[in-house]
């Protein structure tokens, strides 16, 4: 039986109850953000229903394109007929933040196949990494607890993934019946907020959070994207300079 | 082909799509894992925070792109009631985001705020 199961592909093989409990917990863990992600998919297929692209775009759009804020911020550019590099440098400028998280996520996944690597990248949101980190905050050493890490990252992601699918096909249909876009959007806000609330448990931290929230207000003056290019570069100088400030922990 | 304003859009959603999976897999693409110096470990580990504060402190304090306060506002108390259930209860997040907007559809619904 051992045998016969090494032989297959490491993907082809059930995983086994341990390992399930752990895309499970994944699952739950979500479940709170997802409310956010189920909000921000509404208000998503609200403005692409309202964008006036024809809905031959917006299918596609809404099942393939799985980076919430590009999407909106790209949507009015494409209905106003702007010249296509526009419209990438602005989805580029948007995702710049997921190019600083993808360093970290090699750390977790640099065994997989290099297909397997890009496709589960592909799911990673910011609820997926700020519940991520929370959980494993150092990839494990060995083969069983990054089977684990890999678990639990599907749980999360793939229950995001399916509330965002579902949402955003229900804005983008009942578009004209829902009232209220505008509170809907700020329970997005509000599950972001919720998202950072775990994050901050030291001073480096709390220093960070402290140069983020002074920056972000300023660098609105900024053009759209780079504010929170901005704001991120100052928390991650803020908190690099506490690290160092901080007295060497001592053993014990 | 380019005036066709449905080729035009399938051509930016290829675009769109293509960017959002080279930029998250940036760092996934290069067959061995990149080596970053221990500084840049510790700045990576307060990106997410810093990143996600961006999104929520303007839509927190502005009002329309303006910084308009008054009271009256019902995202600062659903933020208030989200950050006193977490940091006064069990530290649940999920308690904290069902707080908040409890008090956020409350206000509007209830007072019209």
């Amino acid at each position: 039986m051992r045998r016969w199961r090494s032989s297959l592909p490491a993907w082809l093989v059930w995983p086994g109850p341990r390992t399930l409990q752990h895309a499970l917990a994944g699952v739950r863990a979500v479940t709170g953000p997802a409310t956010g992600t189920a909000a921000m998919g509404l208000v998503a297929g609200v403005a692409m229903a309202q964008s006036g692209l024809p809905m031959a775009v917006l299918l596609p759009m809404s099942l393939l394109v799985y980076a919430s804020s590009s999407q909106l911020a790209c949507l009015p550019l494409m209905a106003s007929q702007a010249p296509l590099w526009l419209v990438g440098a602005t989805a580029a400028v948007l995702n710049l933040r997921f190019v600083v998280f993808s360093a970290e996520w090699s750390r977790y996944f640099h065994h997989l196949s290099r297909p397997q690597r890009v496709a589960l990248s592909y799911f990673a949101g910011d609820p997926i990494y700020a519940l991520f980190t929370q959980r494993h905050p150092l990839p494990g050493g060995n083969r069983r607890q990054r089977r684990r890490e890999v678990a639990y990252y599907l749980g999360l992601a793939l229950s995001n993934w399916a509330v965002w699918q579902l949402s955003s096909a229900v804005g983008l249909v009942l578009a004209d019946q829902l009232p209220g876009a505008n509170s809907l959007r700020f329970v997005t806000i509000l599950a972001l907020l919720t998202l950072t609330l775990p994050m901050v448990k030291d001073r480096p931290t709390r220093v960070a959070a402290f140069a983020a929230c002074a920056v972000a207000l300023p660098a609105q003056a900024l053009p759209r994207g780079l504010p929170v290019l901005v704001t991120m570069l100052a928390a991650m100088a803020a908190g690099l300079l506490a690290e160092h400030r901080r007295p060497r922990p001592h053993a014990g | 082909m380019l005036d066709d304003p449905e080729h035009r859009g399938w051509l930016a959603v290829a675009l769109l799509v293509l960017i959002t999976v080279l930029t998250r897999a940036f760092f996934l693409l290069p067959g061995q894992q990149p080596r970053l110096p221990g500084w840049l470990r510790t700045c990576l580990r307060f990106a997410p925070l810093g990143a996600l504060l961006a999104m929520v402190v303007p839509e927190v304090a502005l009002n329309q792109g303006q910084w308009a306060p008054q009271w009256q506002d019902a995202r600062w108390w659903a933020c208030a009631a989200a950050l006193l259930t977490y940091f006064g209860g069990r530290r649940n997040i999920n308690h904290a985001l069902f707080a908040g907007m409890g008090v956020l559809l409350g206000l509007h619904l209830g007072l019209g705020w």
